[in-house]
Order: C-alpha cells, then structure tokens, then sequence
C-alpha cells in the first residue's frame, strides 16, 4: 500500500476563482523521500494541507497510510508530522518547553521517542533554556524539525522547510532528512530551489496548479529531449537579446553566468554555429559548449510547453 | 488530562511573559477601579460659585458660612452686575451665581419671606440642576434654623435617608458597574486575541494536526483565564475595600459563585469572537466595539435604563453584563441572598449555555 494517494484532488479559493490545484494525483510510497518541487504558488501548500487535513479539496480524493483524509481525519492527525512553511512554534516559550508542549500533545514524552531527534536535539541542547524567537534561522527549523517527529510520525509532511536557511544548514537539513528516511519515515518535501531536487528519490514538478512531470531526478534529467548548449560574453544581457533574435534559437535563458540556449533544428555543429552568431554581432569574450540539462532546465523546457 | 494541564501552562506562560497581556489584566483593573472611583464621579464637587451679597447682613453671613463649609462649592465672593456676570459664565469660569439683594434680611424679618437670585450654567444641565438642588437645600435648611427658634410654622419638612449607602458615598454604584466592565475587556478580548494570535503565528495548524481534540484547544485557552480573572476579582473587591470604602453587605462566596458564572459568559463571548475573527487586530476592534460599548451604555451603571426609549431597553436585556450588574448589586450592596438573584443568575447561565455551545460549534477542526 501507498503512503500517500492523492486522486484528481482540485482546490480553489475565493469561491472558485482562483485555482490552486488542478486535477493532481500522484502516490508516494512508503519509505520514500518524495519531493514537490515548483516556484511559490504554484499549489505546494495547499496540497499539503489538503494531506494533512487541514483543507478540505473540491474535488478527488486522498488518503494517508490508507486513511481518507476526510472521513477518518482524527487517526490521520495521530500518524502525521506536520511542518508547516511558516516557522510556527511558540517564540516566548524556550526550545526545551516547545518540545514538552508538542511531546505531551501528541501523548508522548522527549524521552520515549529521544533515538528519532537525538541527532538534531544534540545541537540544540547548548540552547535549550533559550527563548525560540531568539533562535537563528537554520535552529528555528530544526527545532521545529524535532517538534514534527517528537511522536515519531509514520508521514512526515515538510513544507517548504528550508526555504530563508542558509545554505550550510540547508545540507545539513537534507542530510537529516536522508537519516530519517533510513528509519522507514515517509517523507513529503517542497521547495522552491531546483538544486534540491536531486536529493529526493523521486520528483513532482508542479507550475499553476498542476502537476508537470512525476520521476526519479535522473529520469527527468534524461528525459531532455533536445541537446543544451551554454553560452557566455562579456556582455551577457546582449547576448540574451542578440540569440532571442536569432530564428534558429528555440529557446534561451539566463542561468548564472551563463545562456542556456535550446535550437530548433540541430545541425550536429551547433557550438561553432552560436560562436559565429555572436562574432558576427560583434560580441567578445565568447565561449559556447553543450551541457548536460539540470532540473531547472527540464522545469522551464515544460512551463513553456505548457503555456504554448 | 495531562495534555490538557501542559497547554494551561503553556497559557500561564504566554500571559506571563507577555508585558502587554499583564498590563491589561493587572493594570487596567487597577487603573478603571481609581478612575470611577476617585475621578469619574458624577457628583459635582467643587464647583465655582461667585457670592454677590448686596445685603450684608446677619443672615446672608450665615448662608454664606453654610455654603463655604459644604465641599460641594468654591465661594468667591464679588459684587457682580449683569454684563460682568454674563462675562464670567461665557469665559466658563464659573458655574453658578447667588445674588443676595440690597435688603434681604430686612425682607425676612418683615415680611418672613424674601428672594434670592441663582443663575447657573445651562449648557451643562445636570450640573446646573444639581447646583441648584445643593442651594436649594441649604437654604431650607437655614430656613429649618430659623424657624427652630422662633415660632415654628407648619411645614414638611422632609427627613432624607439614602437606603443601602448612607455616607451618599459615589463609588458605590459604580463599582459593579467596573467589575462587569473589566470582566468583560479582561476576558473577552485577551481569549480571542490568545486564540487568534495561535492563528496568525501558524501554531494553529499544527495544534490541529494532532491528536489533540480540537474543542480541548478552546477550553484549555479559556482556563487560564478564568483562574487570573478570580484573582482579579479577589484584587478589586481588596482595592474597593481597602481605598473606596465599599462594604461588601453579602456572601461572599455567592459574589465568587455568581463572578464565576459571568466570567465563563465572558470567555464564551471571547472565544466566540475568536472563531469570527482573522487577525488580532480584528478580534481586539470587535471585542472592544461589540462588549465594552454596550457593557458602558446599556448596563445601567453609567446611565439609567429606566430613562431609555423602549427599544434600547429591549436591546439591553440581552446585554450579559447588565444582569451581572444587577447580582453584584443586589449581593454586595444590598447583602441579599441567592433567593433574590436567581432570576438573573439563570438569566445569566442560560446566556452562558448558548454562547458556549454556539463557541464550541463553531470552532473550525480545519483551516477554513
């Protein structure tokens, strides 16, 4: 059995005007580290609280561990660790009180399930008389971290968690994350940052609602149709401007320092092709290769597809 | 049972922490109870008086020195004719005038009646009127002095007795009056700012997300609430005691019992208004629009029901804190006991009942 089912699940807001999510269903197994990746709002929230019970949907269905996430709502909310996007624990309460609390809601002591936080707890405790809202940014989540599994959920539904961290402790974060998995946690993730994707076992990539593509992160990666070439100058906005016009570009795209450029019929030489382009408009400090594709490029090669 | 006494300590927490929270519970009890009790007064004290005596006799001495020692006026005494006098009230210097004419002790003697002149100030027409009362009955009772030693005429001569607050001390009436009040800013708005506030944060949504039931949430809010309003109840009747001389006349316990009951509708109301509102700010605007105003006008201790148009008479029966008003009156100024109250007090309950259910009802288990 599945841990997560949803099933042509649809949400609108402002009675049906706005739509959140469009006809979505996917499935995460158990013990799987599954990740919704898409920029903000494209519907990552909602369909997390639509899982953790919190939204009812329009239409479809859903289910936790087998459990319908309507009807039998009350044993879902016993089974699930819930880490909403914003940090949400109680800022005037220490870090030591916000654990008791949440261990002693769910029927639970800090004791009992300590061999599940113990990893994380132990970078917490030189603070753990501190106030929460005096913690930095990467403690704030990692104390919430610890709240969400304090009652060692079967389902741990991550949103957003590392969005406003630093990038150490975002690594630091997904190597918690990958530890978790080994003991048999079912994990659901979003975030917004492409690079992140690839930590996951298999991807969602989700734009206005609906869902693009379901995969493993290599998978997508291969699915790339067409070859990527990366393309440099000294001035790059130009450059942009100048390969835009070119009729034989299907598409480019600033990433960093560098175009990532897609044609439309791919004669084999493309790389001398662009350097000679960019010459001809007179560009300097030109370096063109093929690259491999990212998610990022499968992300943006699929929006447009969409949207045309 | 153990959830439920660690998330009152978390309550407990919350409020002690938080200077804003304790200075509305703490302090404004303090501050409401001084101000109504001290300065709030609809007694007029003090009040500017301008003596004009043209007669300067005996009698008019002995007016004077009545009125002086009375702590109801501050007597300036000046020769003031008409335009000077129309001067002084539009500056708003004063508040009242008493010319004695040229040969007023001659008249009295003579003719055993004589007149005086009072002009007061009209725009402020409860002061002026009672201004006038204060004058009025010190001249009868110069008149009683008079006639105590000469030949009494017949007269009535009416024997005053103030039942239940024989000092005529002001407080008195406002005091349940406040308590109501506090009572209700107290509770309603610190539960719906406390609830709301667990929204606004997001520490709602994983209060939801947990076994938790979600009704528990609302009654542990309200707990710690009621515990700290009793002991502010128990500060107030110390405060009224101890510095406005306020006898508490009967039980005790029924004053507590019965404070209890209204405290519960309070909460009821607070928790009510949790579920409507969105942001702190809201639920703060509507408890403070939708209970204190009506807590202020139509619970009789400011103004008196009985002068209001019918409907806004009709309305004030469903205002939860004018039958507290009437308990505590009953209760603490009268000393009457339960016998005299359960009218009110199941008036009171019934209220409570509803709120409460229609709060627990519509307590959202989900987002929206």
């Amino acid at each position: 059995m599945d841990a997560v089912v949803l099933d042509g699940i649809t949400k609108t807001y402002a009675d049906g005007k706005i739509l959140a999510v469009d006809h979505v269903s996917l499935t995460v197994k158990r013990g799987e580290l599954f990740g919704l990746i898409g920029p903000d709002g494209a519907g990552k929230t909602s369909i997390f609280r639509i899982l953790t019970t919190l939204l009812l949907a329009d239409k479809g269905t859903a289910s936790v561990q087998g459990l319908h996430v309507v009807k039998d709502y009350r044993q879902i909310r016993k089974i699930l660790g819930y880490m909403p996007g914003k940090f949400s624990l109680y800022q005037d309460l220490t870090v030591h009180e916000n654990l008791t609390f949440f261990a002693t809601l769910f029927d639970t002591t800090i004791e009992e399930n300590y061999d599940i936080i113990r990893d994380i707890y132990e970078q917490l405790k030189p603070f753990s008389d501190r106030r929460a809202g005096k913690l930095s940014g990467g403690m704030k989540q990692k104390l919430a971290l610890c709240c969400a599994l304090i009652h060692k959920p079967e389902v741990l539904f991550l949103d957003e968690p590392t969005t406003g961290v630093d990038v150490v402790s975002r690594r630091e974060f997904w190597d918690i994350l990958a530890r978790l998995k080994s003991m048999g946690i079912t994990i659901l993730v979003s975030t917004p940052y492409m690079d992140e994707a690839g930590l996951c076992e298999r991807i969602a990539l989700i734009q206005a609602g609906s869902i693009m593509q379901i995969d493993t992160p290599d998978n997508i990666i291969h699915s790339y149709p067409v070859r990527l070439y990366a393309a440099k100058s000294a001035n790059i906005y130009g450059l942009l401007k100048d390969m835009r016009d070119n009729a034989s570009v299907e598409s480019c795209f600033a990433f960093g320092e560098y175009l990532h450029l897609t044609l439309k019929e791919d004669s084999g030489h493309a790389v001398t092709e662009l350097e000679a382009f960019a010459q001809q408009k007179g560009h300097t400090g030109i370096a063109v290769k093929e690259i491999s594709p990212g998610i990022e490029d499968t992300f943006i090669r699929l929006m447009n597809q969409k949207s045309q | 049972m153990k959830q439920l006494l660690v998330f009152i300590r978390k309550e407990f927490y919350h409020v002690f922490r938080d200077r804003r929270t304790l200075l509305i519970m703490f302090g404004l009890p303090v501050a409401q109870i001084l101000l109504f009790g001290y300065a709030l007064t609809s007694e007029v004290k003090n009040a500017d008086i301008v003596i004009s005596d043209q007669a300067k006799d005996a009698n008019t001495a002995k007016i004077i020195s009545k009125i002086k020692s009375s702590s109801y006026f501050i007597v300036h005494e000046e020769q003031l004719a008409g335009p000077a006098i129309d001067a002084a009230f539009k500056k708003g210097t004063i508040k009242c005038v008493l010319i004695f004419p040229p040969r007023f002790g001659d008249d009295l003697r003579h003719d055993g009646k004589a007149s005086v002149q009072i002009i007061a100030d009209g725009s402020d027409p409860n002061t002026a009127k009672t201004l006038v009362n204060y004058l009025s009955m010190i001249m009868l009772n110069y008149q009683q002095d008079l006639a105590g030693g000469g030949g009494a005429p017949i007269g009535i001569i009416p024997e005053l007795r103030m039942l239940y607050n024989p000092e005529d001390n002001g407080s008195l009436n406002f005091i349940p009056g406040v308590i109501a009040l506090i009572f209700m800013i107290v509770c309603a708005t610190l539960t719906s700012v406390s609830v709301v506030r667990e929204k606004e944060l997001g520490t709602m949504e994983i209060l939801l997300v947990s076994p938790f039931h979600p009704m528990m949430v609302l009654i542990a809010k309200a707990i710690p609430y009621l515990v700290l309003s009793l002991v502010n109840f128990t500060f107030i009747l110390i405060l009224s005691v101890g510095f406005l001389d306020i006898e508490v006349k009967g039980s005790l316990l029924l004053l507590f019992a019965e404070s209890t009951l209204f405290i519960i509708t309070c909460l009821s109301v607070g928790l009510l208004i949790s579920n409507i509102a969105s942001s702190q700010q809201a639920a703060m605007l509507i408890s403070m629009m939708g209970m204190m105003l009506p807590t202020l006008l139509l619970t009789g201790f400011m103004y008196p029901l009985e002068n209001m148009p019918l409907v806004l008479q009709v309305i004030s029966n469903v205002v939860p804190s004018r039958w507290y008003y009437l308990i505590v009156k009953a209760v603490m100024l009268k000393g009457l006991g339960f016998s005299a109250v359960w009218r009110e007090t199941l008036v009171l309950a019934g209220m409570t009942v509803g709120l409460l259910s229609l709060a627990l009802l519509k307590f959202k288990t989900r987002l929206e």
